[in-house]
């Protein structure tokens, strides 16, 4: 069952005693600045679809303003961990999760949680773009204005302050008011990163946010990811290693239901600790 | 199991709002759809009986019964299933494996979308016409007609009127232009069943078949066309359905005939169950809303298991396409 | 039988091939065939408009005795009576049947649209899925009830027991028994094409508006039905289409032979199609004015169903948005 939220506040840093895996300790390579607070710390997490058990007592840090990757084979629960972050699973029958799960140190999977505020602190992109059938500025200001009141001039302003974050600004600016559904398939997966950070998340989630894309615009993705990460949490699911190694700072990797290993990237990738880990980012399988 | 109990915002109230504004409105539906299988149940179920089934229609409701209408219905939905089926099958096959994505498709796609909204009173008219008058051939004469006699090989003419093969043009309002009368009505729907059939057959199927060197007609009738079938039968089952509930387009070519007989022959007159339920509706005594009832508890009965063997054709007869 | 060496053709050389130009003129004949059927559904369409226009011309250039036009076009369009029998001499003024009509249909899609927008949302959005799938056989039966039994409905239970007692000014036959009457027929259309239409929204839009934090209730007035519109829209147009079509119903239930320019939902009013089953239920002689006015009514109905038909595919072609 779930519980109220009693762990981790966010300046206690004992991933060292509760992962089993030693390699997080370590400072990573090369890197002297200690690693930042975690944004959210999973403990003994496991979930479930109805009967079968998706993920086993996870014990997970995610450090703040930093970039962390979700690697593993297809069907390894890292995406279901990634869904529960911002209780996406909600809607699906049967989803149900044990153990405890926090943003900055308060509980996310209680009843009391309201899911819709939840939501707005914690954003989400999708593994295919999913624009809103309405304009390009349309879908900007969507969530903005489900959660403020805002009058014209603030909803211009968010509209080109997002998407120059998402670094398409300069490509919409003179057909804000087209069809989204318009824009190329990497121009609609930036305005589906704009639209979640027009509503100031801290955390922002993506599920495999370039698997639909072509080299080019992942490129464009890549680059955004790696500016964002200056200001938001940024948690990414990936199949693809190389891209994992090019833009996060910490990776995890997720083997049939477990947490296998979680460290700085370059280490995890260069020298890891456990065999399947090694099996796996050179290659072997998966 | 971990679903919140959100905090009473207005948001979160709108939201709780809109649910019981939904689950309401099917409630409602549902009450409808109650309270008019009850009261026509209360309202015939007295009436209901084997002689009410066998005995022709009468002045005086305690004595009147549904024989003529039944059979009726029975002759005219034959036709109508012998026509509009394989017409609307045919134009289904022409316009999904010959003509697909041409503007001659999307022209006939739109012409039948038209059709389907034209009001069944209106294919009256058109029946009319065509049949019942066929053109105004031979208007203010004795029609042209002939019989065939099988036993002796040859055709009569002037026809015997009570013979099973008795036909003569022009139709007049008998089962035959009945039947086709509803044809017209149905058609439009066995269309769009018929294509939407064809076009749940996957692609791959079709390729595979052409891939073997199958000539259109061959990959449309060895191929997509078995594949189809079921899902058509279920649109066919569901079309005569259709056709049995008509009444506005028979009214037109026929008025409502009190009918002594069982129909003989495709020229025969005829009453259809529709038609005699709205004859004894509209009569104000209450005795003949009761036998109404009854006779609107024979159609639904029909109707319902119509309903039933389609969806007994479509679960037993339909293989799984793509695995 | 024995297995074949691997360099054994597999059909025998005695086998005789396919005559290709048989087959070519067997293909053709077949694909002749069919487009011969298929232009059968457009002669059907052509043969309404050739023999409704050949009619109501005919009604519209019938001269009396005294040489003068019967029923001027410009009288039809404008005269606010309709009393083909009653009055001396008979007056043709289409715009009461067609209020008939509208009032009718107002009162049914007043009824339906809502209801059935709203049932659509709980199928499918809300309801479970063994209550989806009885709510829908449920609907499934009541599209099924041929239209006289909503007359029957209408007559003995809505007026009685619904409209009767709330008030006395409802007599027997009312617009507003057979527009409730037809709201019921046409609930269903409007319930499961608006459903199909919402059910068509990919999920992937749902959880796009929920992760940036949206109430159930918003994603689906904000992001599910503006993705559907033109879905629910064209579920509308057909629903609308179908009530101004119906006949049994308002035959039975909307009133007795006297048509008036009226917006009481408690009086009687005749319809455009049930002017027409009483012109062909009584013994009105064919080629006769009133007989022949039926003809003109039909085209006026024809030009109405059309019409919508048309802005429904308009609609349907113009705002159907491409998902991938």
């Amino acid at each position: 069952m779930t519980q109220p939220a009693e762990s981790a506040p966010p300046e206690r840093r004992d991933s060292s005693a509760v992962l089993p895996v030693a390699a997080s300790a370590m400072p990573p390579v090369g890197a002297a600045a200690p690693t930042p607070p975690a944004a959210v710390a999973m403990r003994r997490f496991s979930a479930w679809y109805g009967r079968h058990q998706v993920l086993q007592a996870i014990d997970l840090d995610i450090p703040e303003r930093q970039v962390c990757a979700f690697i593993g084979p297809s069907g390894c629960g890292k995406s279901t961990l990634l869904r529960w972050v911002n209780r996406m699973n909600d809607s699906i029958v049967g989803a149900r999760a044990d153990g405890t799960l926090t943003l900055h140190g308060s509980d996310l999977l209680g009843r009391t949680v309201d899911v819709v505020a939840l939501r707005r602190r914690v954003g989400m992109v999708f593994q295919k773009p999913n624009p809103f059938p309405k304009s390009i500025k349309e879908n900007v200001v969507f969530g903005a204005k489900l959660h403020y009141r805002l009058a014209r001039a603030d909803l211009d302003e968010i509209v080109e302050k997002a998407l120059r974050a998402a670094a398409l600004w300069d490509e919409v600016k003179d057909r804000l008011g087209s069809p989204a559904l318009g824009l190329s398939g990497g121009q609609q997966q930036r305005l589906c990163i704009a639209r979640a950070l027009a509503v100031d998340p801290e955390v922002l989630l993506m599920d495999e946010p370039c698997s639909a894309l072509d080299p080019r615009s992942t490129a464009s993705i890549e680059a955004l990811i790696r500016q964002l990460r200056t200001n938001y949490t940024i948690v990414i699911v990936t199949h693809n290693m190389q891209q994992a190694s090019r833009i996060s700072d910490t990776t995890a990797f997720f083997f049939e239901g477990r947490l296998v290993e979680n460290s700085a990237t370059d280490l995890l990738f260069t020298s890891p600790t456990q065999k399947q880990t090694e099996d796996y980012v050179s290659g072997r399988f998966g | 199991m971990t679903r919140p109990e959100a905090p009473l915002t207005s948001r979160t109230r709108m939201s709780q709002v809109v649910l019981i504004a939904c689950a309401l409105a099917a409630f409602i539906a549902v009450t409808a759809l109650a309270s008019l299988l009850l009261s026509i149940a209360v309202e015939g179920t007295g009436s209901l009986s084997w002689k009410f089934l066998t005995s022709f229609a009468s002045r005086k409701a305690a004595s009147a019964g549904i024989l003529a209408p039944l059979a009726g219905s029975v002759w005219v939905c034959a036709i109508c299933a012998f026509v509009a089926i394989p017409m609307g099958i045919g134009t289904a096959l022409y316009l999904e494996e010959y003509a697909k994505k041409s503007r001659l498709q999307g022209i006939i796609q739109l012409n039948i979308s038209n059709l389907a909204g034209v009001p069944s009173i209106v294919y009256g008219l058109l029946a009319l016409a065509v049949f019942v008058r066929c053109f105004g051939f031979r208007s203010g004469e004795t029609p042209l007609s002939f019989s065939v006699d099988w036993s002796a090989m040859r055709i009569l003419s002037p026809g015997d009127p009570d013979s099973l093969w008795f036909i003569q043009i022009p139709f007049g309002s008998g089962v035959l232009a009945g039947g086709l009368t509803l044809a017209l009505v149905v058609l439009p729907i066995m269309i769009t069943a018929s294509q939407e059939a064809l076009r749940a057959v996957p692609k791959s199927l079709r390729q595979a078949a052409e891939a073997l060197g199958s000539t259109r007609w061959q990959v449309a009738w060895r191929v997509t066309l078995p594949a189809a079938l079921p899902t058509m039968m279920t649109g066919a089952i569901l079309s005569i359905s259709r056709a049995l509930g008509e009444a506005a387009p028979l009214l037109v070519i026929g008025g409502f005939l009190m009918v002594m007989q069982t129909p003989t022959n495709l020229m025969s007159d005829f009453t259809v169950l529709p038609m005699q339920i709205y004859n004894w509706s509209g009569r104000p005594q209450e005795e003949f809303h009761r036998i109404a009832a009854a006779a609107i508890i024979v159609q639904l009965a029909v109707l319902l298991t119509f309903n039933a063997l389609a969806i007994f054709v479509r679960q037993s007869f339909q293989k799984p396409l793509q695995s | 039988m024995t297995s074949l060496p691997a360099s054994t053709p597999f059909i025998s050389p005695r086998a005789r091939p396919v005559r290709v130009r048989l087959r070519a003129v067997f293909e053709w004949l077949m694909e002749s065939a069919l487009f011969l059927v298929t232009g059968l559904s457009v002669i059907t369409t052509l043969a309404i408009i050739v023999i409704l226009v050949h009619e109501t011309w005919k009604f519209f250039t019938m001269r009396g005795a005294d040489g003068q036009l019967l029923v001027p076009v410009k009288d039809f369009l404008t005269d606010s009576m309709w009393s083909p029998l009653l009055s001396n001499p008979p007056r043709f003024g289409v715009a009461s049947l067609v209020s008939g009509t509208l009032l009718v249909t107002a009162i049914a899609a007043a009824f339906a649209l809502p209801l059935g927008l709203l049932t659509a949302v709980y199928l499918s959005e809300y309801a479970p899925r063994r209550v989806r799938s009885l709510l829908k056989s449920l609907l499934e039966i009541l599209a099924g009830i041929p239209t006289v039994v909503y007359g029957f409905f209408a007559l003995t239970f809505i007026t009685p027991n619904l409209l009767q007692p709330i008030s006395g000014s409802f007599g027997t036959h009312s617009a507003m028994s057979a527009g409730i009457a037809v709201g019921i027929m046409i609930l269903p259309i409007v319930s499961s094409l608006a459903e199909d239409a919402l059910r068509a929204v990919p999920q992937s839009l749902r959880d796009g508006s929920l992760a940036l934090g949206s109430t159930k209730a918003e994603t689906i007035l904000r992001v599910v039905i503006p993705a559907a519109l033109s879905g629910i829209v064209a579920s509308f147009l057909l629903a609308i289409t179908r009530a101004i079509g119906e006949t049994m119903i308002v035959a039975l239930a909307a009133g007795g032979g006297v048509a008036q320019l009226t917006v009481d939902p408690a009086a009687q009013v005749q319809t455009m199609t049930a002017y027409m089953v009483q012109v062909f239920l009584g013994d009105a002689p064919a080629g006769g004015v009133e007989y022949q006015s039926s003809y003109a009514v039909a085209f006026t109905l024809f030009a109405f169903t059309f019409v919508m038909t048309w802005i429904g595919a308009l609609i349907l072609r113009r705002y159907r948005e491409v998902y991938e």
